[in-house]
């Protein structure tokens, strides 16, 4: 426990006289924004902004000297895209292989919603037709034979 | 009617089963890297075991040859080591190698210890060269042409199999054209 909180105010003073040494809050803002849009390809589910690995720590150092070349957020980008492919960024580009990963959700949906449309309108004109039939009057031939049957019942009853 | 009923939700889950059947085959680790095909980024840098002398992409060029990403903290590089000792053995592909993000002495004493497959090994003590060579994982190797564009990256360790099956054969063609 002393040693991680320790470690942890250790960490806070790195973090914190660093940031108070560039002193440009504005600056470590776009980085910090920046970094949480880059994967650690490390620990692939964090971000560069996250991640203790060795590889994020130099990454950000290249992204911060990147930066501060004066290269746009874009072209940081493209610099490591260029190096490790699109899985480092967190928010894929749309393009025709990533079709299907921004719009088969909503394909999906759009397909669940049509099925639903169809079913239920299915289910209406199905129950529809079944209340017409009982507000139809029985048939003549039906009734007189309903009749007897229960005229027979009623015989064998009282035997 | 009934039929078609049941056969569609049977062809969904087939599907889904084929995707994740597919899904379990595959390393999430192994990302596929945009360097193959392209040119082999230039460097520059000091030999290990000669640090006034330095060795380039450019000095590669006109035949075909494999980086291997290697360090004396990496432990799965050990695992790789004796078939690189072998491959260098064999003299079939000339092998350089970068010693990634390590200390020289400690490098120098771990190919003493377990042996040097390499023409050269170059040093890349702040991994700069490895960010640009698109390195996550060491130990990576990379197969490199004679007109210097990467052929082919292997992730993690080398195997007999990836050997065999993939580097070897793609490095005889490689030579004969």
């Amino acid at each position: 426990m002393g040693l991680r909180a320790t470690f942890l105010l250790f960490v806070a003073a790195l973090i914190v006289s660093s940031a108070w040494a560039q002193g440009d809050a504005a600056f470590e803002a776009r980085l910090q924004a920046l970094e949480k849009e880059l994967r650690c390809l490390v620990c692939q589910n964090q971000t560069l902004a996250d991640s203790g690995a060795g590889l994020a720590e130099d990454l950000r150092r290249e992204v911060r000297t990147l930066a501060r070349s004066g290269k746009t957020d874009a072209e940081i980008k493209e610099f490591l895209v260029a190096r490790y492919g699109d899985f480092v960024l967190y928010r894929p580009p749309v393009k025709a292989t990533t079709w299907a990963l921004w719009f088969g959700p909503f394909a999906l949906l759009a397909a669940g919603a049509a099925i639903w449309w169809i079913t239920l309108r299915r289910r209406r004109t199905a129950g529809g037709g079944a209340a017409a039939a009982a507000e139809a009057p029985p048939r003549a031939d039906a009734l007189a034979r309903a009749r007897a049957l229960l005229d027979d019942t009623r015989l064998r009853e009282n035997e | 009617m009934k039929s078609l009923r049941l056969v569609i939700p049977l062809a969904v889950f087939l599907v889904i089963v084929a995707f994740l059947l597919a899904g379990l085959a595959r390393d999430p680790r192994e990302v596929p890297s945009p360097l193959v095909g392209a040119p082999a980024p230039a460097f520059s840098l000091a030999q290990l075991h000669d640090p006034g002398e330095r060795l380039g992409t450019a000095d590669m060029r006109g035949q075909v040859w494999l980086l291997n990403v290697w360090a004396s903290w990496c432990v799965s590089c050990r695992v790789e080591h004796p078939l690189l000792v072998q491959l260098a053995q064999a003299k079939i592909v000339p092998v350089v190698g970068l010693n990634y993000k390590d200390k020289n002495d400690e490098g120098k004493a771990w190919l003493a210890q377990h042996g040097n497959p390499y023409r050269v090994s170059v040093v890349d003590s702040d991994g700069r060269v490895g960010i640009d060579w698109g390195v996550y994982g060491v130990p990576e190797t990379f197969v490199v042409d004679k007109g210097g564009i990467v052929r082919y990256k292997q992730i993690g360790p080398l195997t007999v199999e990836a050997l065999e099956k993939k580097i070897l054969p793609l490095v005889r063609d490689l030579q004969k054209s």
